[in-house]
């Protein structure tokens, strides 16, 4: 059990208004990106993407569909490898890091196209995302040694909490895929933490989501950032929640980024309006 | 009243599953050794066994892993040829017999079975390597090549090593034949334990996700490429002791037995028992092994029906007759315990360790 | 001298052979990613459809040959109906089992209805040996070798150059999608599994030209190899299945010429694992990304 990279944060209801206030948002760098591109045979698809995101902070990467948005997220936990720039995380360079050893680095994710391992139980889930918290051999497991039984007890114990997040400790025994689409998106997000993330993506977190629904997704992202001091990123079509929760905002048209700042800042940019509205006509 | 409590605790559960499993082998050797079962029907008692043993093993890589390997005869052969050639080298070793008494054989056939698994152990990591890193696809086509070259290698190796080792097509004969009723049960026990304790643990689980999602076990940190390996090298592990017991029990090796269609055959009781269902599995394979023996209309038409089982299962019932329902006697005694104390409370499958 | 250009002709002869399957591989696996292990088996079919007509029917050899491609061809759209539609949404697990499951079933009712011995097939194709250079060379070697590399210059027209080919590849890039064009989709894939199996078909009768004989295993192993042609060749690509095949076929030829024949299997898997792991693409293949 001394493989934790770090302690887990142990979990303590924090009510929703408790929002870390604006001078307490840890703003030193945990992810620094530097003239990340790649090319996909001769397509370029991103290409000189730099960006930083402060350790407490909640960023956004808005931009129409098409944009490379979701290329980013990939380049970022490796399942493309980037064919130009860097990405420090924590100050280490992860080139050459597979999408495993950035995992374990600090970096996890969610999909857009929801994918959990639908035939397992809920708890089986998240317990696979705390795969790596767990540190006994497979002899233990099969001796069912003691280290398996305290590993496996403490796992589940913080899966459990995990899942009280969200609510869903009542469906812990449910088939992850017989649950509402929703619930599938929140689950994603509870396994997300069980790696022990120091960076969170979410890969469009509202989308089918009702407005009430959206409403508690927000409250309970800000909630996650919190409770767990880590940095989100995360990808949304809805603007009221981007604008609602993220601090800092990145906008990517064509696969490069055309507008960065606050919330304010991107409402107001022109080019930010010419990307999702068109440019206005000459004379119009 | 809260859901999903075990009634009877952990350590208690396994206690009760070993009384009586020690109580069924004793019963069945005693009835075995007193001869109320023939020596033929023990014979078949114990190809059940080993097609037990292959069935669950392979279950482990097609229905938990989700792979398709089609060379578990293959592996099958490497364990039985090794531990066959250890046997009788040590029946061959005159002066232990003196030392050791008569059934001096017995305190070899362990270590020779075990021989046999790492054997089989070994060749699954070397051709697992460059092919799990691949499409499923290739695994299946890789492994079924496997399988040939074993065959292929079998036949003719004598010819290249300039002596005498595998006797080719003639058959390696006079081995010891030290597989009893009792041996291949402990084995199939063993088995089906190592299996069941590794699957309900952080790398059973490992290896369920990558059945399920490969992208997204990648980006919960699970080395999918190991746990691959592993899933597979365990399951080519065990179909190799199973070989060991299948040599001990006929007292003659022949390539041709371990061919395409003895893979296909133990693929066949994986599918029609559920993949992903050590019960299943378990169960498929008993009565597929006793019921040519018993039934000789059946044998001839054997391989036609295999062939339909697998089309109309997957067409029709692809999760297999038990889907992935796992027996647990003690998930059974706890709803008896509490349907006796009158609690009328919903249960759920589930928990750490069933 | 001689005995070298003979060992090649024999060679290119039986990579012929594997291309034609090859390419029926390669086309079905490209359209619905399924690696059709029942493939090599219609080939089996084919050659007992040819000595059916032949002998017991006692019709003329070009009856038997239309007829032969022509029951392949049916065969292969069948298989697909009954086995492979069904399961177009479920696990390719599941699918792979199946078309194992039909390879089987095929071998053992052939078993069941031909007996397990094989069957002399009587020349199909006979004429006199050519003469180049004053190098004589088989008139089958040569009609085998002229028959597939016309077979693929047609199906290249095929799938470059009409309506058809163009569905085809378009189902092949995203069955969605292609179904949102307009395009039919059942059709389109009964339509490649038509035109595998016919290729299958005239692999069936050049390989019953090469080795008269019709066995109900004749299609596993062949079919095998033409699977590994495939593969080294670039799975999906037209020309790399035409490429891997002459490639087996005189990988084949070379083990046999130095006298160790008997290792001929094992030389086609073990060139099998060196290309998957040095260049899983193979040849000319092109990488799939999975979409993330």
């Amino acid at each position: 059990m001394s493989q934790f990279q770090r302690t887990p944060v142990k979990l303590v209801p924090v009510p929703s208004t408790n929002i870390i206030p604006e001078r307490d948002i840890d703003k030193t760098p945990i992810l620094e990106v530097s003239h990340l591109g790649i090319d996909f045979g001769g397509l370029t698809a991103v290409d000189d993407f730099n960006m930083a995101i402060g350790r407490t902070e909640i960023a956004g990467l808005i931009g129409p569909n098409g944009a490379g948005k979701t290329t980013v997220f990939n380049l970022l936990t490796k399942v493309y490898q980037p064919t130009r720039g860097t990405i420090m995380l924590d100050g280490r360079d992860t080139a050459g890091m597979s999408t495993i050893q950035v995992n374990k680095l600090g970096i996890a994710r969610t999909f857009q196209n929801i994918r959990l391992f639908k035939n397992l139980p809920v708890l089986d889930n998240v317990l696979i995302g705390l795969h790596n918290e767990m540190g006994y051999h497979s002899p233990a497991a099969v001796l069912r040694l003691p280290a398996y039984w305290r590993a496996e007890r403490i796992a589940k114990e913080r899966a459990l909490e995990l899942l009280s997040i969200f609510d869903m400790r009542d469906t812990a025994y449910a088939r992850a895929g017989s649950l509402p689409y929703g619930a599938q998106r929140r689950l994603e997000i509870v396994r997300a933490l069980g790696t022990n993330p120091a960076l969170l993506l979410l890969d469009e977190p509202a989308a089918g989501m009702n407005p009430s629904e959206t409403t508690e997704l927000m409250e309970n992202i800000q909630k996650i950032r919190d409770t767990f001091k880590i940095a989100i990123m995360l990808i949304e079509h809805d603007m009221s929640l981007v604008m609602g929760i993220c601090e800092g905002i990145c906008v990517l048209n064509y696969g490069r980024i055309i507008a960065k700042g606050s919330p304010e800042d991107i409402q107001s940019n022109p080019q930010v309006i010419e990307a999702y509205l068109g440019k206005r006509k000459e004379g119009a | 009243m809260k859901r999903n409590q075990m009634l009877i605790p952990m350590p208690l559960r396994y206690l009760i599953n070993a009384v009586l499993f020690a109580a069924f082998l004793w019963i069945m050797n005693s009835l075995i050794t007193g001869g109320a079962i023939s020596r033929y029907h023990s014979g078949i008692i114990s190809s059940i066994g080993i097609s037990i043993i292959l069935a669950v093993s392979l279950n482990m890589a097609t229905g938990y892993l989700g792979q398709l390997p089609l060379g578990h005869a293959g592996f099958m052969a490497l364990g039985a040829y090794t531990s066959a050639l250890i046997m009788k080298s040590a029946a061959a070793a005159k002066g232990l017999e003196s030392a050791l008494g008569a059934s001096y054989a017995a305190y070899f056939f362990p270590a020779a079975l075990v021989a046999g698994g790492l054997a089989a152990a070994l060749f699954a990591l070397l051709i697992g390597m460059p092919a799990l890193r691949l499409r499923g696809d290739y695994l299946a086509i890789l492994t079924l090549g496997f399988g040939e070259i074993i065959r292929v290698v079998l036949l003719n190796i004598d010819n290249v090593l300039g002596f005498k080792l595998t006797n080719g097509a003639a058959g390696l004969q006079k081995i010891p034949t030290t597989t009893t009723f009792l041996f291949t049960f402990i084995f199939v026990g063993i088995t089906c334990f190592v299996i069941h304790t590794m699957m309900k643990s952080r790398h059973g689980r490992a290896i369920l996700s990558i059945r399920e999602n490969e992208i997204a076990a990648e980006s919960c940190g699970i080395s999918t490429t190991y746990y691959k390996t592993l899933g597979f090298v365990v399951s080519a592990f065990f179909a190799g002791i199973a070989g060991g017991l299948y040599a001990g029990n006929v007292g003659i090796l022949n390539p041709s037995s371990f061919g395409f269609m003895k893979s296909i055959e133990i693929l066949v009781m994986v599918v029609l028992g559920g993949m992903g269902s050590m019960l299943g599995s378990v169960l498929s394979a008993s009565v597929l092994t006793a019921l040519p023996e018993l039934l000789r209309s059946f044998a001839e038409n054997r391989m036609v029906v295999y062939s339909l089982v697998l089309v109309i299962v997957m067409i029709f019932k692809p999760t297999g007759l038990m889907g992935t329902y796992d027996f647990s006697l003690n998930g059974l005694l706890d709803k008896l315990i509490l349907k006796l104390k009158g609690g009328n409370a919903r249960f759920q499958k589930g928990g750490p360790d069933e | 001298m001689s005995l070298v250009i003979s060992q090649l002709i024999n060679g290119l002869q039986s990579g012929s052979i594997y291309a034609l399957v090859a390419l029926g591989y390669s086309m079905v696996y490209g359209i619905i990613m399924l690696l059709n292990f029942a493939h090599g088996d219609i080939i089996m079919v084919g050659a007992y459809a040819a000595w059916f007509v032949m002998v017991r029917l006692s019709l003329n050899p070009v009856l038997a040959i239309i007829l032969a491609i022509l029951a392949c061809t049916v065969l292969g759209v069948v298989i697909e109906k009954v086995a492979y539609t069904p399961l177009r949404s479920s696990p390719r697990l599941s699918l792979l089992i199946t078309a194992i499951g039909i390879s089987f079933l095929l071998e053992n009712l052939a078993q069941r209805v031909f007996g397990a011995g094989a069957q002399k097939v009587p020349a199909l194709i006979s004429g006199p040996a050519i003469e180049i250079g004053g190098q004589r060379f088989s008139f089958i070697a040569m009609v085998t070798i002229v028959v597939s590399v016309v077979s693929m210059a047609l199906l290249t027209f095929l799938v470059r150059k009409t309506k058809m080919g163009k569905a085809m590849r378009a189902v092949s890039e995203d069955m969605g999608t292609a179904q949102l064009m307009g395009i039919n989709v059942n059709l389109t894939i009964s339509f490649t599994f038509a035109v595998g199996s016919a290729l299958a078909g005239i692999g069936s009768i050049l390989y019953s030209c090469a080795y008269p004989q019709a066995s109900p295993t004749m299609g596993a192993m062949l079919g095998l190899k033409a699977f590994v042609a495939a593969v080294l060749g670039g799975i999906g690509s037209i020309p790399g299945a035409m490429l891997g095949g002459f490639c087996i076929g005189l990988a084949e030829a070379i083990v046999s010429a130095v006298g160790l024949s008997v290792w001929k299997d094992g030389v086609v898997f073990a060139i099998l694992i060196v290309v998957l792991v040095v260049k899983p693409t193979g040849i000319l293949g092109r990488a799939i990304r999975e979409k993330v």
